[in-house]
């Protein structure tokens, strides 16, 4: 049995977990099996309806103390579960909490780990999983060596597959280990998609030449309703804030589609965001390097570029 | 108070990633190497901020390596660390690693162990987690800022969309990452220092790999970059709809 791990904060379900039931219910038919799911804490939504993205049975563990985040417990937990219900392949989304708690699940299981998995396995010989290496530069196909498995899959590298149904929800009674983490504040920036789940990322960088110049490119993002990032000399000197940063030391990101607006492409930018599908880039430079990574391109003044864009995407919208 | 922070070799960020012997190795070939950027410039100058304020703090280093990992231990033991262990062991298999260093963590009574939220080579993520394991100790991943009163930690951590604050006492494990410390560059003292400073090889006790690398794949390049008309933007919205279809 595939055994998916399904990822909740503040009592919703994040879409993260959407990706890895639907990667895990592939796995699981391709093995001649079934996907289930093992969700910690309580929701407030319909658990039945992961039914959709392909699992038979959501197991949960109702015990509100797992509502909030504790690798340690986490793990623990979810590998008495793995262990009760038989599962053989345990997957988890490649997201905070999942890159926090898969590698101890893997230590306790003593399976093998492929962590940020990008494609179904291999299962004609042995179980080959390829994973992205290098930050983006290049993949590595590793053989899982070992009975039980555990893999963590890239955010935004399988896609969610809806299909119809509902899962069965059961109680799964375990023994839940206190936790040794006191939680003091959550600080969360309100009414904004995260940037690792947003599917499209609109982002600045020196070449807007100041942050009261970041209106048309909020403007962009409005309109096209994206998530908005920034390059690593922007955040550094505060014209955005931290957490918009994107690249090698920042967040990495893969959305569907990214406009690179006024940013010259250095490797440790493209280390961030060159796994994402689409890539616009936007410069007057027709020598940045990020022309080479990206799959449009406009050469031009941002700030006529910008806003002309705006302008075609509503009206774009108003005639759809 | 003692400080276990675990260092990495990585190939330099710039580094031309290619591969050799039917792209089961990668290539070496004129590539140079660096602390892990996570490692340096998050976990150890943390560590070392905190033997500045505190003179009773000893950080040791751990690596996981060959013999060519030396002159990357020594860069830290030349920014501050103040002795280091090197597991002579090659292995690439980060469950390999973690037991490596978990076999010399359970000897140490470390009060708390650092890593790099991940490496910039193999992106797992992995070994702060399942050094939480092993040691059945705490583990806060993506931390971005520390302070410690007493035996008390007081960690910020990265959550998606946010930050979180958070208590916990020592011994724990922690994954750095930006906000940590800045980047420094060891000075010519620090440096003359770290030729004396204790490095000791142990070899290798974990032989059982869990995964192996069958082969690495560059993706295949972009098929250039479609232009577009600055003054044509309808364009640019028609081929991300109907080419690209991403709006």
């Amino acid at each position: 049995m595939v055994l998916i791990y399904i990822d909740q904060d503040e009592q919703e379900i994040k879409k993260a977990s959407f990706e890895a039931i639907s990667y895990g219910a592939a796995l699981a038919k391709q093995l001649g099996t079934h996907a289930e799911g093992i969700l910690l804490g309580t929701v407030k939504e319909s658990v039945e309806a992961l039914g959709k993205y392909g699992v038979s049975i959501v197991h949960q563990v109702t015990n509100s103390g797992l509502n909030n985040f504790d690798a340690s417990v986490h793990a623990t937990v979810v590998t008495e579960a793995a262990k009760k219900l038989g599962a053989t392949v345990i997957v988890f989304a490649h997201n905070i909490n999942g890159k926090a708690i898969a590698p101890a699940v893997a230590v306790k299981l003593n399976a093998g780990l492929v962590a940020g998995a990008c494609a179904l396995p291999k299962t004609d010989a042995g179980f080959v999983v390829t994973k992205t290496v290098f930050s983006g530069k290049a993949f590595a196909s590793i053989k899982i060596e070992t009975p039980i498995k555990v893999i963590s899959v890239n955010q935004n590298s399988f896609g969610v597959i809806v299909g119809e149904g509902n899962a069965t929800l059961e109680n799964l009674d375990l023994p839940v280990p206190a936790s040794k983490i006191k939680i003091t504040s959550i600080d969360k920036i309100k009414g904004e998609v995260p940037l690792t789940e947003a599917s499209l990322v609109v982002s600045g960088g020196r070449g807007l030449k100041g942050p009261e110049n970041w209106g048309i490119l909020l403007d962009l993002a409005k309109a096209l309703g994206a998530s908005t990032a920034c390059s690593r000399p922007v955040s550094d000197a505060d014209w955005r804030p931290h957490h918009e940063h994107v690249g090698q030391t920042g967040i990495q990101i893969a959305p569907n589609l990214y406009i690179a607006i006024g940013i010259s492409g250095a490797i440790q930018h493209l280390a961030g965001v060159n796994r994402s599908k689409t890539i616009v880039v936007i410069n007057k430079d027709p020598e940045a390097p990020f022309f080479k990574a990206a799959d449009y391109g406009v050469i031009g003044d941002a700030f006529e570029v910008v806003p002309a864009l705006t302008a075609a995407i509503l009206k774009s919208k108003a005639g759809a | 108070m003692n400080i276990l922070v675990c260092i990495s070799k990585t190939p330099d960020t710039t580094a031309k990633i290619a591969f050799v012997e039917g792209n089961t190795k990668f290539d070496e070939n004129g590539v140079q190497w660096i602390i892990n950027p996570y490692d340096e410039w998050y976990s150890l100058v943390r560590a070392i901020e905190l033997k500045e304020k505190n003179p009773n703090v000893i950080i040791h280093l751990i690596t996981v390596g060959g013999a060519d990992t030396e002159p990357i231990i020594r860069k830290a033991l030349a920014l501050g660390g103040d002795e280091a262990i090197r597991v002579n062991n090659t292995s690439n298999d980060s469950m390999v690693v973690a037991q490596e260093i978990a076999a010399v963590a359970k000897g140490g009574a470390y009060d708390m162990i650092l890593t790099g939220k991940e490496t910039i080579d193999y992106n797992s993520a992995s070994i702060g987690s399942m050094l939480c394991a092993l040691l059945d100790t705490t583990f806060i991943p993506n931390a971005i800022s520390l302070d410690v009163n007493g035996n008390t930690a007081i960690v910020k951590r990265e959550i998606e969309g946010g930050e979180e604050t958070c208590e916990t006492n020592i011994p724990f494990i922690l994954s750095c990452q930006k906000g940590m410390a800045e980047q420094r560059i060891p000075n010519m003292r620090g440096i003359m220092a770290a030729r004396t400073k204790p490095l000791k090889v142990l070899e290798a006790t974990i032989h059982n790999e869990t995964t192996s690398i069958q082969q690495f794949d560059i993706p295949p390049a972009k098929s250039g970059v479609k232009l577009v008309d600055p003054s044509n933007m309808d364009e640019l919205v028609r081929l991300l709809k109907e080419e690209a279809k991403v709006i």
